[in-house]
């Protein structure tokens, strides 16, 4: 029988009605289509997509059991490797990792790895998640900093080896970034916390309102525990440092998005925490931030919501998927175009913004082409609200705060792959090493750090 | 949970309470600040410690009820909670023996200002507080302050205690008195921190203002406190709250600090009804 070359669709929320509420997009898979989908699979023996999984996820292991209709043994053989399938099965960029190495690749699409792996742990979740066995008890103790994907995933692997884990969280809610950041509508929060509640079932112990290097510093975690993992992520905005950009209106994409996934600002005044829009927005930016704001503003009732980007579709660093999703909702993409300054009326209320048109010339250090503006092609555009989404750096407070701790350029802890840093005892994984990056990767760093410490606090008397 | 473990009112609308909140205690320092939520529909709001103790592991605030939280946080009482009580966050002020310095507080900024006070005198330095109110009704920590100050004035603005006047008429009052003055710590409305800001400005003389814009996270994530500094764009809740109030863009801040007024009466409305 030869091989479907297509994916199996999976159903969505129709774009004119999802612009009006923050229900998640897509709906899943059911049985029948992922048993479908999953036969697809070509069961390789070299397992070409294991190469591209920073968790180590057999993947051909857990299709052929759906394949077989055992969905329960696939949930198994995810969660031995993942702690947070719910999670990556939405928000990881498949194609670039599992299926962009997929065999069926070369003579179609490749098998939906990252749907299946979200229909397994909806699965597993609706019928009650099973608690593995733990090792037993090491008596060492982890100090975990921060409860994004890398210090979750950690956590759990940690906890899972037999050792006492607490986590440090600053905020009062768990999972960093997949609480403040990602919007509801692509990661519904119930599921961050039904994933975050499996962690605390393994035994790992989290605590909030404790801003590491403020309440307590790495050196006194360092004192009552035998190691410590820093995952603080990368919360610093950048600014486009232009004119303007103090003025009422203009928000950081952290700023925007935090208000309203995590205080919940889309409920407001149900909940306290406020945010408004009025009816055009501009979102600077076009990665996946950038996506999450502009759709975030659409819902929120904005009329009109721009991405602009001073580069083009070509150099987009957002997911296809996310662009896919933004262009079907009817956000106005104006590519090759660069802000030069916020213009406000006599009360400091963003009115406008100045851009200039660009053309792209030769490549930059990143390989990308790079954007040159075309003199005379100012614009304005009426706006009432700016969303600066060009990226966040890795937040100083705790490479600050630390005494001869190696820190990069960028203001990133030096680490190695292992996550071992210049102290002994304390490693770093995630965006605060690496700079931003993805969901993913710092699970995957959460993952291989966790392997070090069990091997670093075991060899210590 | 962090309880409430004393309140007292200190005029119709400004309160004073201590937190049980140990870990916050136990680090603590002059200048700095915490972010409270109530309760889990709440917002995250920043309030400058106005004294800690250690031993007790209590954290004392005085707050001004003025929005949504602050009207909420006022109808608590001693033996309630608060769901997230986090810090201590942002910069300690910069305690060193300077000389002379004067230490002005103006309506609840007299808060933040008392730990400041007694920690600049305890090192040292010849403190003199002039602290200053709309009307002796808001007048805060007098006797407290007092204690520590070499030198103590008070202005109202109707007369009622004091000086008739603001604050920076004092100021400009030692000033013209050839008083030689080494730093000067200002903490209050944004409008009194500019004046006096202006005042000090000919003369070069060391001015510092401590700043509470709106804050999200007060970790250096959200950027809503930013100000502008001088050519740059800080963030209060981790560069500051203390900043050269000669570099400070007041009016801006002044701004961005109506930024939500309207949301701010809609919450509150919608908690009468």
């Amino acid at each position: 029988m030869a091989v479907r070359k297509t994916k199996h669709e999976m159903p969505e929320q129709p774009p004119k009605e999802r612009i009006k509420n923050f229900k998640e997009v897509p709906h899943g898979y059911s049985n029948e289509t992922a048993i479908e989908e999953a036969k697809r699979c070509l069961q390789c023996k070299n397992k070409p997509c294991m190469d591209g999984c920073p968790v180590e996820i057999d993947i051909p292991g857990f299709i052929n059991c759906i394949a077989q209709g055992d969905f329960e043994k696939a949930a198994e053989i995810i969660k031995a490797k993942n702690s947070l399938p719910a999670i990556s099965g939405r928000v990881c960029p498949y194609e670039n990792q599992c299926e962009g190495e997929c065999t069926i690749k070369k003579i179609g699409e490749p098998v939906a790895i990252g749907r299946l792996e979200r229909f397994i742990a909806d699965y597993e979740r609706g019928k009650g998640v099973k608690i593995p066995k733990k090792a037993k008890s090491t008596g060492k103790k982890v100090a975990v900093v921060g409860s994004g994907p890398a210090g979750l995933t950690c956590a759990g692997d940690l906890a899972k080896m037999g050792h006492a884990v607490t986590v440090f969280e600053a905020l009062h809610a768990p999972a960093g970034v997949l609480m403040y950041g990602i919007p509801e509508f692509r990661l519904p929060k119930k599921i961050v916390e039904a994933e975050v509640d499996y962690i605390k079932k393994l035994g790992v112990d989290i605590k909030y309102d404790i801003v590491v290097g403020k309440t307590i510093t790495v050196d006194e975690l360092l004192h009552d525990y035998d190691a410590v993992f820093i995952g603080t992520g990368a919360g610093l905005p950048r600014w486009l440092n232009v004119p303007g950009e103090n003025l009422d209106g203009v928000y950081s994409a952290n700023e925007f998005l935090t208000r309203v996934n995590m205080m919940k600002a889309y409920k407001f005044p149900e909940y306290d925490t406020p945010i408004k829009i009025g009816k055009v927005v501009a979102t600077f930016g076009a990665g996946n931030v950038a996506m999450d704001s502009a759709r975030t503003a659409l819902r929120l009732g904005a009329e009109k919501s721009y991405i602009i980007y001073r580069r083009s579709e070509k150099e987009m660093p957002a997911r296809d998927e996310e662009i896919g999703h933004a262009k079907e909702e009817g956000i106005i993409f104006k590519l090759l175009t660069n802000p030069k300054r916020f213009i406000g009326d006599d009360k400091g209320l963003l009115t406008q913004v100045k851009c200039i048109k660009m053309k792209l010339g030769e490549p930059d250090d990143s390989g990308r082409r790079r954007p040159i503006p075309i003199p005379g092609s100012e614009e304005k555009i009426d706006i009432e609200t700016a969303i600066v989404a060009i990226g966040q750096s890795p937040n100083p407070l705790i490479p600050k705060t630390v005494k001869g701790l190696k820190i990069g350029k960028w203001g990133n802890i030096i680490a190695d792959d292992d996550g071992q840093t210049s102290i002994p005892g304390i490693f770093a994984g995630g965006d605060i090493a690496t700079g931003a990056a993805t969901v993913i990767l710092a699970m995957g760093a959460g993952k291989r750090a966790a392997r070090a410490i069990d091997k670093y606090v075991k060899s210590k008397k | 949970m962090y309880k409430i473990v004393e309140k007292k009112v200190l005029s119709e609308t400004v309160k004073m309470m201590n937190i049980k909140a140990p870990l916050v205690a136990k680090k603590a320092q002059a200048g700095q600040f915490i972010i409270l939520r109530i309760d889990e529909s709440g917002e995250r709001i920043p309030l400058t410690i106005a004294d800690y103790d250690r031993k007790q592991g209590t954290i004392t605030i005085i707050f001004l009820e003025v929005g949504k939280t602050t009207k909420q946080l006022g109808t608590l009482n001693v033996g309630d909670s608060l769901l997230n009580f986090a810090g201590p966050l942002g910069a300690p002020s910069e305690i060193k023996n300077y000389g002379t310095v004067v230490c002005i507080g103006g309506g609840v900024g007299i808060a933040p200002l008392y730990p400041i006070v007694k920690e600049l005198k305890k090192i040292g330095n010849h403190v003199i507080s002039i602290l200053g109110a709309r009307n002796k009704k808001l007048l805060l920590l007098e006797k407290e302050i007092e204690e520590f100050s070499d030198e103590f004035y008070i202005t109202t603005d109707d007369g009622s205690k004091g000086r008739k006047g603001f604050v920076s008429e004092v100021l400009q009052k030692l000033i013209d008195e050839k008083r030689e003055i080494d730093m000067v710590m200002a903490i209050g409305p944004v409008i009194m921190m500019k004046v006096v800001a202006n005042v000090t400005r000919p003369y070069k003389i060391k001015t510092l203002v401590s700043l509470n814009p709106i804050m999200v996270d007060g970790t250096g994530m959200c950027g809503g406190c930013r100000v502008s500094v001088g050519d740059e764009i800080k963030f209060a809740c981790v560069d500051g709250p203390e900043f050269d109030g000669h570099l400070v863009d007041f009016d801006n801040l002044m701004l961005r600090n109506r930024r939500f007024l309207c949301e701010e009466e809609k919450a509150c409305k919608c908690t009468e009804v």
